[in-house]
């Protein structure tokens, strides 16, 4: 059995739905940021793959692409959540409603 | 010269009107001399295009819009013909008369300005309608003119009584206007033209083109007579226009207002005369109406300005039957001739009412008067001609005029009417020589008349001239002028003096008979009832009549109930919409619809980030799985 490219997207859908979940089911804004980066990597994954099957390197270049940026965001997003933390003193989504109606 | 001269006629008193708004008005006599001026300018041109004979449409087109023949073509032009001319020359002449005699009337009144700017946009108006060539002109002016009134009626504009009469003239012409607007309009969308040469031809080349709608146009088009010449059943506000400076009431009564309805209806007297028109008949039985019910409330007013105002009302009916009665012979000179013969006598009783009024300080019950005759000779000796030729009296200008119509009732073989028109002009001798014995005659009723003194010469001057013309009227071929505009196939020649004196007896007998007979009634009724008396003996002779006479048939009131009754109903309607479906359905129920999707959204808003997350996520879902299954 040859590994096709139908293989890797079912890993990176499986991936990205793991990563969904995770964002709406966990507590801790910790968790539910490296579940975002999962969802980023199960669509890098997708782009990787149709850029080998494809043979042509677009894919791959916005792969770069996307882990620069992503890398910038994870900086800005942790400054952001260790930001809350000193100011509230926790990380849990169900203390940190005070945009309710 | 002759495509000049009547704009010159027409616009002298608009540009006096200007210039003392714009300059004069604080300044009372040169106002009045702009005003004075201009009129008699006006008058003298007139006499020079009468003395040519000028005729014909001199003017540019003013409104253009569609197709050369289906559009709408509106020409600013003034027409020429022997009855503009004619009127021309009553509109300036009697008016120029009354312009003299109001600067003594009015010159003590600080308001002087204002009121001869007024006079002079009430004569340029009334000469807009006179000249105008067209419906849609016509109707501009007589807009004007009801405008014009509204001024001069509310010139004293401080007293209650003045500031209601002028709304009331106003708006009851307004009524009337409705009217005559959808009458024009029905002339155009039938007939295609506005202009009365081009319909006088359409109809003459086609009388069935107006189709099922000849009545119903005629009687719209009457509708603006009706307001403008005050009958029944708009007759309201003539009596009340009363409260405006006599002069003024002179000027309505006699050479401008109410003599445009009937002018209006001769100038488009083909549109009325139709076959399968009954408009004529309408018109003939709402004259008559109107004279015999004026005539009878005058008998029993004690305003001398009233009095004559309901003779006037009672005249204006006359006329207007004039004009119904014209059906067979297709020729209204009848009614233009005794329009012109009233418009000498009652401007001349107007005015001579003013100068008693005047010499009373503003005394206006003729109950409170007696004695005068001495003390006012010229007001009194004039006053008398223009109550004999109101009588009509031969040889005065009354009695060839009122002859005319009766006699064109006779032989319309319309018996009833003729009937009619007697007996109003017997009851027209009674009121008029109950106002002559109890004003004039007879003994001193109050202290007033013993102060009473006679009027300076400016204001006996305009009644002399006007009781020349009250008196010659009947001799200066007036009928055959205006014969000349309806019927010049069958124009008689000219008669001299004499023959004309005598011509009713020889024309039709039994009217000029009847009428002489009705005047003998008259005057043995006043003579016996109201010769030497200090009070009204009618009241406890006639009960109840008289006092409906006094109450004039309480349409006052009867028009009050209604308007108050529909006023009030449109009122709780409008109410009733406006609280209902206004306010309640389109404003609160616009409100609270958005307030209560407001509410149930902000549900929502939990401040849960994970519901947030999954609200996006559930969305996104959906709209992939709809993007990809449908």
């Amino acid at each position: 059995m040859t590994v096709g490219l139908h293989h890797y997207l079912v890993v990176s859908a499986l991936l990205f739905s793991l990563g969904l979940l995770g964002v709406v089911t966990r507590r801790n804004l910790l968790v539910i940021y490296m579940s975002l980066e999962m969802m980023l990597n199960a669509a890098n994954l997708a782009l990787v793959a149709f850029s080998r099957y494809n043979n042509r390197l677009d894919g791959q270049v916005m792969v770069f692409f996307i882990i620069t940026v992503a890398a910038a965001e994870v900086a800005v997003g942790l400054a952001l959540i260790v930001a809350l933390f000193r100011k509230r003193q926790t990380a849990h989504v169900e203390d940190l409603i005070s945009m309710k109606y | 010269m002759s495509a000049f001269l009547p704009w010159v006629v027409l616009l002298l008193p608009i540009i006096s009107a200007a210039l003392i708004t714009l300059f004069t008005l604080k300044n009372r006599a040169a106002s009045a001399c702009l005003s004075i001026g201009a009129v008699l300018a006006s008058f003298a041109a007139s006499l020079v295009l009468f003395a040519q004979g000028a005729s014909g449409e001199s003017g540019f087109t003013w409104l253009s819009v569609g197709s050369s023949s289906q559009g709408l073509h509106v020409d600013m032009a003034l027409r020429l013909d022997p009855l503009s001319l004619l009127m021309l020359l009553v509109v300036t002449g009697v008016g120029g008369a009354i312009h003299v005699y109001s600067w003594g009337y009015m010159r003590e009144d600080p308001g002087a300005g204002r009121y001869f700017a007024g006079l002079s946009l009430f004569t340029f108006s009334m000469l807009g309608i006179v000249l105008a060539t067209n419906f849609l002109m016509m109707f501009i002016f007589w807009e004007l003119v009801g405008l014009s009134s509204y001024l001069l009626i509310g010139f004293w504009y401080e007293r209650p009584s003045a500031a209601d009469a002028c709304k009331k003239a106003f708006l009851t012409n307004r009524v009337g206007d409705f009217g005559f607007v959808l009458g024009i309009l029905t002339v155009w969308a039938t007939l295609g033209s506005l202009n009365f040469t081009e319909l006088e031809q359409k109809l003459a080349a086609n009388p069935e083109a107006l189709g099922t709608a000849a009545t119903l146009a005629g009687l719209l088009v009457f509708c603006g007579a009706m307001g403008k010449s005050a009958q029944f059943p708009l007759h309201v506000w003539l009596p009340d226009a009363m409260e405006g400076p006599t002069p003024v009431s002179a000027l309505i009564h006699a050479a401008t207002m109410v003599a445009a309805g009937v002018y209006m209806l001769c100038r488009v007297f083909f549109l009325l005369a139709v076959p399968g028109s009954a408009a004529l008949e309408v018109i003939a039985w709402v004259g008559a109406t109107t004279a015999l019910l004026a005539a009878l409330m005058a008998v029993q007013q004690n305003d001398i300005k009233r009095i004559l105002a309901y003779s006037t009302l009672s005249q204006l009916g006359y006329m207007v039957m004039a004009v119904g009665l014209s059906a067979t012979s297709k020729d209204p000179t009848p009614a233009m001739y005794h329009l012109t013969t009233h418009a000498f006598f009652k401007a001349l009783l107007f005015l001579g009412a003013g100068s008693v009024i005047h010499a009373l300080h503003h005394e206006q019950d003729i109950w409170k008067m007696g004695g005068l005759a001495p003390k006012l000779p010229i007001t009194f000796w004039t006053f008398l001609v223009g109550t004999l030729a109101l009588c009509g009296l031969p040889p005065f200008s009354g009695f060839y005029s009122k002859d005319a119509i009766l006699a064109l009732a006779w032989e319309d073989h319309n018996y009833l009417l003729f009937a009619l028109g007697v007996f109003v002009a017997a009851l027209t001798t009674l009121y008029m020589f109950r106002l002559v014995f109890v004003a004039f005659v007879g003994p001193a009723k109050s202290q007033a008349p013993s102060h009473a003194h006679e009027s300076p010469i400016v204001m006996t001057l305009p009644l002399l001239v006007l009781a020349v013309a009250a008196l010659l009227g009947g001799f200066w071929g007036i009928d055959r002028l205006y014969a000349e505009q309806f019927n010049p196939a069958a124009l008689p020649p000219p008669a001299s003096w004499p023959h004309q004196m005598v011509a009713p007896f020889v024309h039709a007998p039994v009217a000029a008979g009847a009428g002489l007979m009705a005047v003998f009634c008259g005057f043995a009724a006043a003579m016996a009832l109201y010769w030497n008396k200090v009070q009204d003996p009618l009241p406890s002779m006639a009960g109840p009549l008289a006092r409906w006479m006094r109450d004039r048939f309480y349409f006052d009131e009867l028009y009050a109930k209604i308007i108050a009754l529909t006023q009030e109903t449109l009122a709780r309607a409008a109410d009733a919409v406006d609280r209902w479906i206004i306010a309640g359905l389109l404003v609160r129920g616009t409100s609270m619809a958005t307030e209560l999707t407001g509410r149930m959204l902000t549900l929502v808003q939990s401040g849960n980030l994970q519901t947030y997350a999954l609200l996006l996520v559930t969305g996104v879902a959906l709209l992939l799985f709809f993007m990809l299954v449908g």
